[in-house]
């Protein structure tokens, strides 16, 4: 597409604006634009509508917690490669930056009043409402376990206070232990992640504690990146990993919290420590919303608006868009899509076409990072896959080290696009 | 202009043809009266030693920013761990013009236009390779290729507004601030030297899978607006 004709479009655009104002704010002074969830996907849309509309749009992010641990990054620390504070972020800079920043739980939405409750009380109405509120856990997906057990078994797939609690019953695990985590199925957040993460708890038991064992059972045939991890697994930690994939009845699981003992395809085992990674589902607030289809929210590709309201926008991990991984960087790539259509619709600013990417890394040892990704691009029925890679196994050490400082590169690049 | 796929179509029909054409080398006699103008920096031949640039025996088949002890910049050592083997096809490319294939090299430099004379000084710098019957005579450039980015692509003007838009993408690995550990900065970027370095990405000369990508699906146009944006970032 050449850049005459967008030039043209845009331009068209405006002038139908002019002729048809567009929805503009009804009855009240400025468009406003609630964005409900603090994390890669609502802190990115908040900023870049505050900063671009330059005051023109009121904006409210809701996120319950003064502190934001990013999710990506957390294994780090669970391996000892970053400290707790390295992934914790504040909003002040965004508040300066003109979003009004709420912190308490969103409870509810109406969506003919256009409001959205609050637990504290009072409701935020808006013209706008962008739902980026994460994951939650589906209800029983594996025996034995549910959020009142999250205490003996965490799963510390929501950063902060679960890292903490993970890593300290990583330490306090007595020598030669047993390690066990309960991976979940497809679609869930950061496809690399509970394999990173073996990789760090692997990092650390080696220095720490070398004769222990790490079992994962998995309800997957197979798994993201899974010939660098398993190539990385037995260079580093030969004999450490077992990994029982569905194939060995990996996703015949259940847990007994009390008993502290995990029984994958009938053969009991007591376990030290227990990561339970249940299979998952939107944030609860997409489902209050009734936006969701199933366990996720369908959106529309060009703009993240959802199928069931085009005033409302779910991004990242709630959001059913098609080949995107559920990650951070696909959350951030999202929102600025729909930071730009929600902009365009409400005060008439250029809409450019919508443009998706995503990188994964992951580190499997001290200075041995891999990544994979791709670009994507809005069709009629998704976002679907434009072009891809992903690290080769056998790379050298210099490439993998350079991978690894890329990474920290990136967290720093997003946590500032995010949180300014 | 599009070099290395056009190239290499065109190697391949004359191979096939057997044309000797594409396989002809330059003047390597001609080529150490063109190294006058690199001897105030390097040193090639028998003592050569690393000076203001590192000395250039065994250049061919070398990983780039390779050599111990020599103090490399940002961008030369990363164009190495990214991969960058100085060939007969990556060495004309930088020698043509550096900062398309190293942004942010210390080899100050404008480059050598002229492609019959880059394969000539190619041609003297391979004598000092360690076994120069192990280099392909057949390379796509070895008879000199024009690796510069289209006149008419870099007189595009640019929509700096869309630029904007698609520098946003940028922004979830570059950092604003111009912090550049890890991930090279990309503030204070010249219009041209931008648009050739997209270029060279988008042609899968500059080594770097997430930049190759990322370049790979921007037009010429967008390239353009990119770059119409960044020339004001500070």
């Amino acid at each position: 597409m050449n850049i005459n004709r967008r030039v043209l479009i845009g331009s068209g655009a405006a002038a139908a604006m002019l002729a048809a104002p567009m929805v503009r704010a009804a009855g009240h002074g400025k468009p406003r634009v609630v964005v409900v969830g603090g994390g890669a996907g609502g802190a990115t849309a908040a900023r870049y509508i505050a900063k671009d509309s330059e005051g023109e749009i009121s904006v409210t992010l809701i996120e319950p917690t003064r502190k934001y641990y990013t999710c990506f990054f957390s294994n780090l620390y669970l391996g000892g490669f970053k400290q707790i504070e390295d992934i914790g972020h504040s909003y002040g800079t965004l508040a300066a930056g003109g979003v009004n920043v709420v912190h308490d739980w969103a409870i509810g939405v109406d969506r003919d009043a256009k409001t959205v409750s609050l637990a504290g009380g009072g409701t935020v109405g808006y013209d706008k409402l962008i739902l980026s509120p994460g994951i939650d856990f589906v209800e029983g997906a594996v025996e034995g376990w549910d959020l009142s057990a999250q205490n003996a078994m965490p799963h510390a797939y929501k950063a902060g206070s679960q890292s903490e609690l993970l890593k300290a019953q990583l330490e306090a695990m007595p020598q030669g232990g047993t390690f066990a985590m309960v991976a979940p199925p497809n679609p869930y957040r950061c496809p690399p992640g509970p394999y990173e993460r073996v990789s760090m708890v692997a990092h650390f038991l080696k220095a720490n504690n070398p004769t222990a064992k790490i079992i994962v059972a998995d309800p997957k045939e197979k798994f993201s990146k899974q010939a660098l991890f398993q190539e990385g697994w037995a260079n580093h930690y030969a004999g450490m990993v077992d990994w029982i994939g569905a194939d060995f009845g990996g996703g015949e699981v259940s847990v007994d919290p009390n008993a502290m003992s995990v029984t994958i395809d009938g053969e009991e085992t007591k376990v030290d420590v227990c990561n339970v990674i249940p299979a998952m589902k939107a944030g609860r607030i997409a489902e209050l919303a009734g936006v969701t289809d199933g366990n996720w929210a369908p959106v529309n590709a060009a703009d993240m608006s959802a199928k069931a309201d085009p005033d409302i926008h779910v991004l990242g991990d709630a959001a059913s868009q098609g080949d995107m991984p559920k990650s951070g960087y696909s959350a951030n790539s999202q929102a600025k899509v729909c930071a730009n259509a929600v902009r365009g619709a409400l005060t008439g600013t250029r809409v450019f076409p919508a443009k998706f990417a995503n990188t994964c890394w992951s580190l499997i040892d001290t200075n041995d990072g891999v990544k994979v990704g791709a670009t994507y691009e809005a069709t009629d029925e998704k976002i679907a896959k434009v072009d891809g890679f992903i690290s080769a196994t056998g790379e050298s050490a210099e490439l993998r080290k350079a991978t690894y400082e890329e990474s920290e590169g990136w967290y720093a690049g997003i946590t500032a696009d995010m949180f300014g | 202009m599009r070099i290395f796929r056009a190239s290499s179509v065109f190697l391949a029909l004359t191979l096939s043809a057997g044309n000797a054409l594409a396989s002809e080398l330059g003047d390597a006699d001609r080529g150490e009266a063109a190294f006058a103008q690199c001897k105030g920096c390097h040193q090639v031949g028998q003592g050569a030693k690393d000076r203001i640039g590192p000395n250039l025996n065994g250049i061919f088949g070398r990983r780039a920013g390779a050599i111990e002890g020599f103090s490399y910049s940002k961008s030369m050592a990363r164009a190495g761990a990214d991969t960058l083997i100085w060939t007969q096809d990556t060495l004309d490319a930088f020698v043509e013009n550096p900062k398309a294939l190293v942004s942010r090299t210390r080899m100050s430099f404008r480059g050598i236009k002229d492609p019959v004379e880059r394969s000539d000084l190619l041609a003297y710098l391979r004598r000092f390779s360690d076994d120069p019957s192990n280099i392909p005579e057949a390379e796509p450039t070895a008879s000199g290729t024009d690796h510069n980015v289209d006149p008419a692509i870099l007189a595009i003007q640019g929509d700096p507004e869309y630029g904007e838009y698609l520098s946003n993408e940028c922004t979830t690995c570059h950092q604003v601030d111009g912090g550049d550990d890890g991930i090279p900065s990309i503030t204070r970027w010249p219009e041209e030297d931008f648009v050739v370095a997209m270029h060279a990405y988008k042609e899968k000369i500059r080594p770097h899978p997430v930049m190759q990508m990322m370049a790979g699906r921007l037009s010429d146009e967008e390239i353009a607006s990119l770059a119409a944006f960044f020339k004001d970032i500070e």
